[in-house]
C-alpha cells in the first residue's frame, strides 16, 4: 500500500498560489498578467513570483482590462499559457467584448486553428462589505456562453486541483476564486494534481433531501446541514465545483434517492444556474421522481453596502435551513 | 498624379506589388459578384480601393511575422499568403473552407500563415495583437506583429489602451491604419475629434507617420521602414494611411450618400490604375501586367468554381472544434 500523499493545511489563497506556483515551475509557457500581479496581486495570490519568474512573465499591467483580456487571449495565440488575473469579476465587464466575442469563439469561429489555452481568474462574490460593483456573482452568464469552462471552487484543495487543470487545459477557463473563502484553510496535497472538470464533491451523506451549491455559499450550507441533521434531517450535500462542464450524473443519482432537490447560491435566484440544475433534473428524472424541486438564491437588487442591508438580501445559513424544510414539508 | 518611386524600389518590387493588389482586387470582385448573384451566405465587406495598404505592408513581412485584421480584411489576408482556395471556400461557407465554414468572410484566419484572424468587433484585433508580441517575445521569437485597423477603430478604448500597453513594454507591433474617411456610413472626421490617428498615437509616445495609401510604393516604403525599426526593438510605430473605399460599407450599400463627383475623383487616385501607369512608364511591358491581371482573374473564378462545386460541410461538423469538455460529454 502507498504512503499516504504528503498534505499540508493551506488557506485558500494559499493554495491557489501554490498551484499556480507549482505550474509555472513545471511550465515556462505559463505566465501571468494583471494589475498589481508583481507586487503580489490584491490577495498575495501571487506573493513572491516576480522574484522567482522575473518581470516578463509577471506582468503588472495598466488598469486596462478589455487589453489585460484581449493581450492574454493574442499570447495564447502564439503558444503561451497565460494566467488573466482580473484583480475582482466585476472589473472584467470592461472586458467582455474580449472575452464573449473572442477567447469564447476563437476555437471554434476558426475551425479549430486557435486553441485560446487562457484561464480568466476572476475572484467573486460578497466581501467585505464592498457594495454593488464589487460584490457581483453572475457566474449563470457564463454557463449560458458557449465556448468556455467554468470552475467556481469552495476549499483549498479544491481550488488548487482546479487551477492546475485549468492552467493544463488547452480551452479557456473561467475561474471564479470565492474571495470570501480566501482564508478557510484545509488540506492540500504537496504534489497538486489536476482535479478534473465536471466532477462534484459529495460533501456529507444523507437520505432526505439533495442540496447542491459552488462556491463560498458552501460553508453556509454545511452550517445549515449540521442543523438540520441536528433535526434529524440527513442531507445529501453536493458541491459541483464546475458549472460548466458539469456533473449532471452525481446530481441525478442524489435526487433520485432522495426525491427532493435544493439548489442553493449566492447569486440571484431569477435565471440563476440553480434554475438550469433544477430543469435538467425534471427533464432526465421526470417530474414525477421529485417530490420538491427548488432553489434558494438572492433577490434581484444589486448588492447593498451597509451590513444589516448586505444581510438582509444575501443568502445565509437560517435562510438555508428554512428553504429545505420547506423543501421537506413538500 | 505623378507618383514618383522612392530609391531603392525596382521594378521587380513593384510587380511584385501589383501582383497581390490585384489579386486581392480579382478575389473580391470575384466574391461581390457571387454575393450579388445570392450564391454567397452572410454579409461581405470588401476593401476595393485599398489595396495598396495590405500589399504594401505585408510585403514587408517575413512568413512567421503574424497580422491581426478586421472585417474588411480579405486584402490583408491575401497579402499574408493565406490560401485563396480555403478562402474562397470559407467565404461560400463550404467544406474546406479556412474555418470549416464556421467563420466565412467576417472571421477568416490561416493561422498557417501567420493570419490570426479577421474580426468582426472594430478594434477587437488591437489588444490580440499586442498580446501576439508580448508571447511571442516570451516565447524567443523576433517575429513582429502588424495590425490592420481602420479609422473607426481609434474611437474605441482599446486603442487607448492598445498602444499604450506596446509602448509601456516596448513590443514589436506595427499599428497599421487603414483610413479609407468613412466608419460604416458616417465619414471618420465627423465622429472624430483632433487630429486623428498620428496625433494620438505620439501623445502616447508610439511613434507614427502618414502616407499615401493609394500608393502602393509608398506604404511600401514607409512600411519598410517602420518594420525594421519595430524589428531591431525600437518599440511600436503606427503607420497611417489614407485610403479611399470605393464601394459600400458591404456588398448592399451603394454608398449613395456620396456625391458623385468625390467618388469619381477617388477612381482617379486607383492604386492599382497608379501602379501600373508608373510601371508602364518606367518601361514595364503592358503586356506583362495584363497577363498578371489575366492570371489573378482566372485564378479566383477557378477559385469560386471549385468552392461552389465543393459539397457543405457535414452538418455534424457544427459539433467539432468544440470543448474538450463538451466533446467527452457528446461522446
Amino acid at each position: 500500500m502507498d504512503a499516504p500523499a504528503a498534505t499540508e493545511t493551506l488557506t485558500l489563497v494559499e493554495a491557489a498560489r501554490r498551484a499556480a506556483l507549482q505550474e509555472m515551475r513545471r511550465d515556462p509557457r505559463v505566465w501571468v498578467l494583471g494589475e498589481d500581479v508583481a507586487r503580489g496581486g490584491l490577495f498575495g495570490q501571487y506573493r513572491g513570483f516576480l522574484d522567482e519568474f522575473g518581470p516578463d512573465r509577471v506582468v503588472s499591467t495598466p488598469i486596462s482590462e478589455s487589453t489585460i483580456m484581449g493581450a492574454g487571449l493574442g499570447a495564447a495565440l502564439v503558444g503561451t499559457r497565460p494566467i488573466i488575473e482580473m484583480r475582482i469579476f466585476d472589473f472584467a465587464m470592461c472586458a467582455m467584448d474580449e472575452l464573449v466575442n473572442q477567447i469564447a469563439k476563437v476555437r471554434y469561429m476558426f475551425g479549430g486553428q486557435a486553441r485560446p489555452a487562457v484561464v480568466v481568474r476572476m475572484p467573486h462574490g460578497i466581501w467585505r462589505n464592498s457594495a454593488a460593483q464589487h460584490s457581483q456573482t453572475l457566474e449563470s452568464w457564463f454557463a449560458h456562453l458557449p465556448g468556455v469552462v467554468v470552475a467556481a471552487p469552495s476549499t483549498p484543495a479544491d481550488t488548487a486541483g482546479l487551477l492546475v487543470a485549468a492552467i493544463r487545459s488547452d480551452d479557456p477557463v473561467l475561474f471564479f476564486d470565492p474571495k470570501n473563502l480566501f482564508g478557510v484553510s484545509g488540506k492540500v496535497p504537496a504534489e497538486i494534481a489536476p482535479l478534473p472538470f465536471g466532477r462534484a464533491r459529495r460533501v456529507r451523506r444523507g437520505d432526505d433531501l439533495t442540496m447542491v451549491a459552488w462556491s463560498a455559499i458552501l460553508p453556509d450550507c454545511e452550517t445549515a446541514c449540521a442543523a438540520l441533521a441536528a433535526d434529524g434531517i440527513g442531507v445529501d450535500l453536493i458541491d459541483l465545483r464546475t458549472l460548466w462542464p458539469w456533473d449532471e450524473d452525481a446530481v441525478a443519482a442524489s435526487v433520485a434517492r432522495t426525491g427532493r432537490l435544493l439548489v442553493v447560491h449566492e447569486a440571484v435566484q431569477a435565471a440563476g444556474f440553480g434554475a438550469e440544475v433544477v430543469a435538467r433534473m425534471v427533464e432526465r428524472l421526470g417530474p414525477a421522481a421529485l417530490r420538491a424541486a427548488r432553489r434558494l438564491g438572492a433577490p434581484r437588487v444589486p448588492v447593498p453596502f451597509s451590513p444589516p442591508l448586505e444581510e438582509a438580501v444575501k443568502v445565509t445559513a437560517a435562510k438555508i435551513v428554512a428553504a429545505a424544510k420547506a423543501a421537506l414539508g413538500a | 498624379m505623378a507618383d514618383t518611386a522612392p530609391a531603392g524600389h525596382n521594378a521587380r518590387r513593384l510587380v511584385d506589388l501589383y501582383r497581390t493588389m490585384v489579386r486581392i482586387r480579382a478575389f473580391e470582385e470575384t466574391a461581390l459578384a457571387a454575393h450579388r448573384a445570392g450564391l454567397m451566405p452572410g454579409p461581405l465587406h470588401v476593401s476595393i480601393g485599398q489595396e495598396a495598404v495590405a500589399a504594401g505592408v505585408c510585403l514587408n513581412l517575413r512568413p512567421d511575422d503574424r497580422i491581426t485584421s478586421n472585417h474588411r480584411g480579405h486584402g490583408h489576408a491575401i497579402a499574408k499568403g493565406a490560401g485563396i482556395a480555403g478562402m474562397m471556400a470559407e467565404l461560400f461557407g463550404r467544406a474546406g473552407g479556412h474555418c470549416g465554414g464556421k467563420g466565412g468572410s467576417m472571421h477568416i484566419a490561416d493561422f498557417s500563415v501567420g493570419m490570426l484572424g479577421a474580426n468582426g468587433v472594430v478594434a477587437g484585433g488591437i489588444p490580440i495583437a499586442v498580446g501576439a508580441a508580448q508571447g511571442l517575445r516570451l516565447i524567443g521569437s523576433d517575429a513582429i506583429v502588424a495590425c490592420f485597423f481602420g479609422d473607426g477603430a481609434i474611437n474605441r478604448g482599446p486603442f487607448l489602451e492598445g498602444l499604450n500597453w506596446a509602448a509601456l513594454y516596448r513590443l514589436p507591433v506595427l499599428f497599421v491604419c487603414e483610413d479609407n474617411g468613412v466608419a460604416a456610413f458616417t465619414r471618420a472626421d465627423e465622429v472624430t475629434a483632433g487630429a486623428g490617428a498620428v496625433a494620438r498615437a505620439q501623445a502616447i509616445g508610439v511613434a507614427a507617420e502618414s502616407a499615401d495609401g493609394n500608393d502602393a510604393a509608398a506604404v511600401d516604403a514607409a512600411a519598410g521602414r517602420l518594420v525594421a525599426e519595430v524589428r531591431a526593438g525600437g518599440g511600436p510605430r503606427l503607420l497611417h494611411l489614407r485610403t479611399y473605399r470605393l464601394l459600400g460599407h458591404t456588398s448592399t450599400d451603394a454608398a449613395a450618400w456620396r456625391p458623385e463627383r468625390e467618388v469619381a475623383e477617388a477612381r482617379a487616385r486607383d492604386p492599382i490604375a497608379r501602379l501600373r501607369a508608373r510601371l508602364v512608364d518606367a518601361g514595364t511591358p503592358a503586356a506583362g501586367l495584363d497577363a498578371i491581371a489575366a492570371a489573378a482573374a482566372a485564378e479566383m473564378t477557378a477559385a469560386r468554381d471549385a468552392a461552389l462545386a465543393a459539397p457543405w460541410p457535414d452538418p455534424a461538423t457544427a459539433w467539432t472544434d468544440v470543448l474538450d469538455a463538451d466533446r467527452a460529454g457528446a461522446a
